[in-house]
């Protein structure tokens, strides 16, 4: 008991309870320098309160906004080989994963789930830029080939959330691989007649832009994000002259015609939702916040066949 | 003849052979033949030596090498009746692209490329292979067009990536290269690509998402250039040698790597030394692979590239 109560609780304990502390309760805006308050930021998505500039959120803080009554199931994505190449720069690649695991909590840099947002049942794939820049290598392109298997067995909608400064350059040649590898995710969707949301968040670029970013029946960006193949400063390189004001971010790209709708983070889960229930020919969404399903429920479209065969 | 860095030796070896033999040519009385011959020998043993073990760095600057056979001298050499179709039929025709209609054996087939020029002027027109989005897009139509009537395609990657320029990004750089790719694994005909060059990032992607990949020996494929990584990985882009070796780029490892299905062997001293027996053999490499595919259903050939994709990278370099 002794042994259990003096040496294993409080080690289990320092693991768990390191989170709970912030080391900072204060956040700089980066974009306008007004001091937020951690828990103020939180409650608002993590977007500033007072000048919106959207800061990065992780998927799993999202995922708990998005999801009815916060909660949702975490779908498995299988493992890939780690460090396939035996990549070394001036770090061996399995010590930056081994980092990034540890300053993130997560596996890797995509998380997926399946869930219910105003009681619509979707899968949702969120890409995670703390880790190592949200960068493409097989464990994100085996996590939207499962998403995307999930949804077609389940017959529900996916939504993907990017994140990334593009290939994960230490996975060398498989790294560009997921470009083809996440394009046959798309096209299973595509097949089932399933609608897929991109959402692309501050920053989408490189490999992950010229694929699965970009290939979404609807596309709606988050304000002011980047979103680009060849960013602003290997163009700046290559034609030596200064870029226009705002090229390359979400309003540009949709004044260029390259995306559906540019949305504040706060109305994106309506907007989502709205979205999905006409592509899907489901009624209008029940609005506001849910808790979460009762075990019990069906899934929505029985319940709207239900609906249907009473009237 | 270009020399590249590493061949230096073998160029003051040629050079003093040929200096002989011009000293030779203004004195008739020379006997110089016995010296001349034995410097040819030299050369050719180094030339051996120096390309029996190329290490990746030294591959890409031979891969990179603006002797080498070029896109458009393959679809002159092993192609008839090329027809090019041009176009993207939304802004322009995008010059670092062929591509069209053209018989193989005298099978109609479509042909795809991209091609960097060889000459400061053509290289400028082609804008030294950097496609830009009318470049894809007219790719996706071609490859529609062949889907339509039934005719395999063919490209041939040659560049050092997608072109980092302004109007490109403007019109949708990174959504022609996803729609090409996907476009690839769309069609229900045999699709076939050869890397007879650089395999630049995304740009070569959105041409080489096939049914049968091939590499000449001395060509490479990566996820970004062995400069830009070296500036990413190691802030330094002198580092490109480690960087090479370190992504893996080169045919050999990329064919233990499952990515590439066949290597096609180029002549001792790279393509550039033997252009006729390179395009030749990259014939021979098509043909073969063709005849791997002709008579699979057109929904069979979707199904096994897609499965082909997916799999791709689980064994790692055992594969």
């Amino acid at each position: 008991m002794n042994w259990i109560s003096n040496y294993v609780r409080p080690k289990i304990n320092s693991l768990f309870s390191r989170r709970e502390v912030p080391e900072n309760l204060w956040t700089k805006c980066p974009e306008c320098g007004t001091m937020l308050f951690h828990r103020e930021l939180a409650d608002n998505l993590n977007v500033c309160t007072s000048c919106d500039h959207h800061m990065a959120i992780t998927p799993r803080d999202r995922f708990k906004a998005l999801f009815d009554g916060g909660i949702f199931t975490e779908v498995k994505v299988p493992e890939p080989l780690a460090d396939p190449l035996h990549f070394r720069d001036q770090k061996k690649y399995p010590e930056r994963i081994k980092a990034a695991q540890k300053a993130t909590g997560e596996k890797d840099a995509m998380l997926v789930a399946e869930g219910e947002i105003a009681r619509t049942p979707v899968v949702c794939v969120g890409q995670d830029f703390a880790f190592m820049g949200g960068s493409m290598g097989m464990y994100v392109g085996n996590a939207i080939i499962a998403g995307a298997e999930r949804a077609v067995k389940l017959k529900r909608p996916m939504i993907l959330f990017s994140a990334a400064g593009g290939a994960r350059m230490q996975e060398g040649i498989l790294s560009l691989m997921q470009m083809p590898r996440t394009t046959v995710a798309v096209e299973m969707l595509k097949e089932a007649g399933l609608p897929y949301i991109v959402v692309l968040t501050h920053p989408t670029t490189g490999g992950v832009t010229a694929s699965y970013a970009m290939l979404g029946d609807v596309q709606i960006a988050e304000p002011n994000a980047l979103i680009c193949f060849a960013g602003p400063r290997v163009i700046e390189q290559t034609i030596r002259e200064k870029l226009p004001e705002g090229f390359q971010r979400a309003e540009y790209l949709l004044d260029h015609g390259m995306l559906d709708r540019v949305t504040h983070r706060k109305d994106l889960r309506d907007e989502l939702v709205t979205i999905l229930r006409m592509l899907t020919r489901q009624g209008p969404a029940v609005k506001g916040d849910l808790p979460a399903p009762a075990a019990e429920t069906p899934a929505a479209p029985e319940a709207a066949k239900a609906e249907a065969a009473r009237k | 003849m270009n020399y590249l860095e590493f061949e230096k030796p073998l160029a003051e070896i040629e050079g003093k052979a040929e200096e002989l033999r011009a000293l030779a040519r203004g004195n008739p009385e020379m006997d110089i033949s016995k010296e001349a011959e034995a410097l040819d020998r030299k050369a050719e043993s180094l030339l051996k030596d120096l390309y029996k073990d190329l290490t990746p760095w030294r591959k890409c600057q031979v891969a990179r090498h603006p002797d080498r056979p070029h896109c458009k001298d393959y679809i002159d050499a092993l192609f008839t009746e090329y027809t090019a179709l041009a176009g993207d039929r939304n802004f322009a025709d995008d010059h670092a692209v062929m591509g069209g209609l053209a018989r193989f054996n005298d099978m109609p087939v479509v042909v795809i490329g991209h091609e960097k020029g060889n000459d400061t002027k053509s290289r400028i027109e082609r804008n030294f292979g950097m496609a830009r989005p009318e470049g894809y897009r007219k790719a996706i139509r071609l490859m529609e067009l062949a889907h339509r009537f039934g005719l395999p395609v063919i490209t041939l990657v040659d560049t050092p990536g997608a072109y980092p320029g302004k109007g490109a990004e403007e019109r949708g750089q990174a959504e022609a290269i996803a729609r090409s790719t996907q476009k690839c694994l769309e069609i229900g005909v045999p699709l076939i690509s050869i890397i007879i060059g650089e395999g630049g990032s995304g740009g070569a992607v959105a041409f080489a998402t096939a049914d049968r990949i091939a590499m000449l020996e001395h060509s490479i494929y990566s996820v970004i250039s062995p400069e830009g990584c070296a500036s990413i990985l190691w802030k330094d882009a002198e580092k490109m040698r480690e960087a090479a070796e370190a992504l893996r780029l080169t045919a050999q490892d990329l064919q233990k790597l499952g990515v590439v299905d066949r290597i096609v062997s180029e002549p001792v001293g790279g393509a550039q030394r033997g252009r006729k027996e390179t395009i030749a053999a990259v014939g021979s490499a098509i043909e073969a692979m063709l005849k791997e595919l002709s008579g699979k259903k057109p929904v069979d050939l979707v199904k096994s590239r897609r499965q082909k994709f997916l799999d791709m990278g689980s064994k790692g370099l055992a594969a």
